[in-house]
């Protein structure tokens, strides 16, 4: 752990930005009635926050269903984040995408993903393509515990390995795929014990601990920049809300384990952490928690005045390149 | 028997040298161009033994590549189908162009959620962030005795999906000049090469070329019957139009070249002057490209027909191993002059 006073206060910073725009936008969505496609990661701000602290820009990302935490803590803009939830023209997906696309190319996010699973290869094309070209760049895969039981996850970190491409696989195990717990469906005690079966580190943190995630991280991508190839990492954390808001949480968890979890709340973690050791004041972070929550009322105001798209940009950006009179619905309607 | 599609041009090579030639000079015209896949060179790992090359693919081309490129781009892969062509897909949206081979379109299903969730939706759910220059090469085709799981001819799968494109190259001089245009467009595209036709020679210019993505081709002229050939069938129906010119029936014959884009353009303005229209596909009837193609013509050029648009396909079954179903499975000359003689009350 490296991290000087600027260091400490970004993290603090990020996850603050996380856990706001979750609380608050994920509601103002559903207020909106775009409700289907959020999944809050409230409570998992540290995961995204420890690993992104050890990337460049031009580092890669592949993420998930959960990924609004992954997007911040990657430098995508809050303000065009909640446009985007709102299906405004000014998102960084134009609408296109909602919460499960979000993307920002020049942020090396490659989109958050609905496909459980699905953006763990991308990740690796994006270390192989990193590997051709000989750049030092590296790629994190993001994925949950839902999807480390998917072919594709050990498909690719078996590939991987083969390749010792620059990969961190990173499993946030939030305890549950939906409401399926995780000490059913994954059949080793942890997801990182997965790792001696691909020939690469398998490291288990504490995912409510941001100095733990940020180490763990800070290893797993010097590893990968070094050349010596990918590494799993598990980071144990926990969901507050449901899946999404149609479900019921507690009609599969108890509401002790979720005071338990609660109680390990990682920005309360940092506090505790951080402002016995003198340098850092509590006023400094509740200074920047009420800079984050200023600056999701001023992303929900810029996302309501943002335009919605024309309604024809449904045709856009199917291809490069295609003839769009082959993309009518048949004779007598025209594109 | 039909001997060649294409009739210009002064060297004659076999659709698999073609294939092996234009991956080379791509490769060596762009740094950026990789390729990977089971088997693509074969013998990974076995360098120490002076293993190079085991074998350059199933069907031999790729052979050679390695040679020249090393194993930085021509990449063997194991059996992973997903985590391969995702990572194609994955290194196409991150700065190259990446090839990717899958060794039978059968095999489709393991990996069918990488091509449709990602590589044909990426760069609409991203709102055009992002390119994906990928290209996977796949095989098709019936007639080999090599029965359900290695014998299919999917194209029709593909085209149904928004995002995709596909082509459909039926000899050595299209596969050449389409396979460069797949390698440089910037859209993800299936190219499909049929089995049948690797050993199919012929004229085919020794210098790279591109030949364009989306436009059909005319092969023969006439004036009766309007014959859509796709793949290999480009050939059936080029023989079944040779047979029909004996009793003077003059068929036309398209060679349909792209399965997505699909050149409507050229199939109607040929409908206009035949007024009628088959389709030969060897896929199954259901869901076809032939359904699509007769469908669409039906809509656009009904007033032009004389009789309804037609389709010679495979029937709805899965191929079959025996030659002697299997024979009965291709739809081939026979039910091609047959189908034109019913059409034209002959």
């Amino acid at each position: 752990m490296e991290l000087d006073r600027n260091g400490l206060l970004k993290l603090y910073k990020t996850m603050a930005t996380i856990r706001h725009f979750e609380e608050r936008g994920i509601p103002e969505t559903g207020q909106r009635g775009m409700s289907a496609s959020v999944h809050s990661s409230a409570g998992q701000e540290a995961v995204p926050t420890g690993m992104c602290a050890n990337l460049n820009d031009d580092d890669y990302i592949g993420s998930t269903h959960r990924g609004h935490g992954h997007c911040i803590a990657k430098g995508v803009d809050p303000k065009l984040m909640m446009a985007e939830l709102f299906g405004r023209a000014t998102g960084p997906n134009k609408g296109k995408g909602g919460s499960m696309h979000i993307s920002d190319m020049s942020k090396g996010m490659l989109g958050t993903n609905g496909v459980v699973g699905a953006s763990i290869p991308l990740a690796v094309g994006a270390g192989l393509t990193s590997k051709v070209l000989g750049l030092s760049r590296v790629a994190v895969a993001f994925f949950g515990d839902g999807a480390s039981s998917q072919g594709v996850l050990h498909e690719s970190m078996n590939l991987a390995s083969v390749w010792k491409l620059p990969v961190i696989f990173l499993c946030e195990n939030n305890g549950y795929a939906m409401s399926t717990p995780s000490e059913y469906a994954v059949s080793t005690t942890h997801v990182s014990d997965r790792a001696s079966g691909y020939d690469m580190p398998g490291i288990h943190v504490d995912g409510m601990d941001v100095f733990a995630v940020y180490d763990a991280s800070a290893q797993a991508v010097a590893r990968a920049r070094s050349g010596e190839g990918p590494s799993l990492i598990e980071a144990e954390t926990y969901r507050y809300y449901g899946h999404t808001v149609f479900d019921v949480p507690t009609t599969y968890r108890s509401k002790e384990e979720e005071d338990h979890w609660r109680g390990r709340d990682p920005l309360q973690h940092f506090r505790n952490t951080v402002i016995p050791q003198g340098d850092i004041t509590a006023e400094e972070l509740d200074q920047i928690d009420a800079e984050a929550e200023a600056l999701m009322e001023e992303a929900v105001k810029y996302a309501d005045e943002s335009p919605l798209p024309d309604a024809v940009e449904l045709y856009d950006d199917v291809y490069v390149d295609y003839p769009k009179d082959m993309m009518k619905r048949g004779v007598n309607m025209t594109v | 028997m039909t001997t060649t599609l294409q009739t210009t041009g002064t060297r004659e090579i076999q659709f698999r040298e073609a294939v092996n030639e234009c991956l080379r000079q791509e490769m060596e015209r762009d740094e950026t161009v990789i390729i990977m896949g089971e088997e693509i060179a074969g013998g990974a790992g076995r360098e120490d033994q002076g293993i190079e090359d085991a074998w350059g693919g199933p069907f031999r081309t790729t052979v050679g590549l390695i040679q020249q490129f090393g194993r930085d781009r021509v990449l063997d892969t194991p059996l992973s189908e997903a985590a391969f062509i995702g990572a194609a897909i994955g290194a196409s949206s991150t700065g190259l162009r990446a090839v990717a081979e899958l060794m039978f379109v059968d095999f489709i299903g393991v990996c069918m959620d990488q091509l449709v969730n990602n590589a044909a939706k990426m760069r609409y759910m991203f709102g055009g962030q992002v390119k994906v220059p990928f290209t996977m090469m796949t095989r098709i085709g019936a007639g080999f005795g090599a029965a359900a799981q290695h014998s299919e001819s999917y194209y029709s799968i593909f085209s149904h999906i928004p995002g995709l494109k596909g082509v459909v190259p039926s000899d050595a001089y299209t596969a050449k000049g389409l396979l460069a245009a797949c390698i440089r467009d910037d859209d993800p595209i299936v190219f499909f090469e049929h089995k049948g036709l690797y050993g199919s020679t012929s004229l085919v210019p020794e210098e790279p070329y591109v030949l364009p993505l989306g436009k059909a081709r005319t092969v023969r002229e006439g004036t009766d019957v309007t014959l859509v050939g796709i793949s290999k069938m480009t050939w059936t129906a080029n023989d079944a139009a040779t047979e029909l010119a004996k009793e003077g029936i003059n068929c036309e014959v398209i060679d349909l070249l792209s399965v997505s884009p699909i050149d409507y353009d050229h199939i109607n303005e040929s409908v206009r002057r035949t007024h009628r229209l088959i389709v030969v596909d060897e896929d199954t009837p259901v869901c076809s490209m032939a359904s699509e193609i007769c469908s669409r013509v039906a809509e656009e050029v009904f007033d032009y027909l004389d009789a309804p648009p037609s389709r010679v396909t495979a029937p709805h079954t899965p191929v079959p191993y025996s030659r002697a179903m299997e024979n009965e499975y291709m739809p081939n000359e026979i039910r091609v002059v047959n189908a034109v003689k019913k059409l034209l009350n002959r």
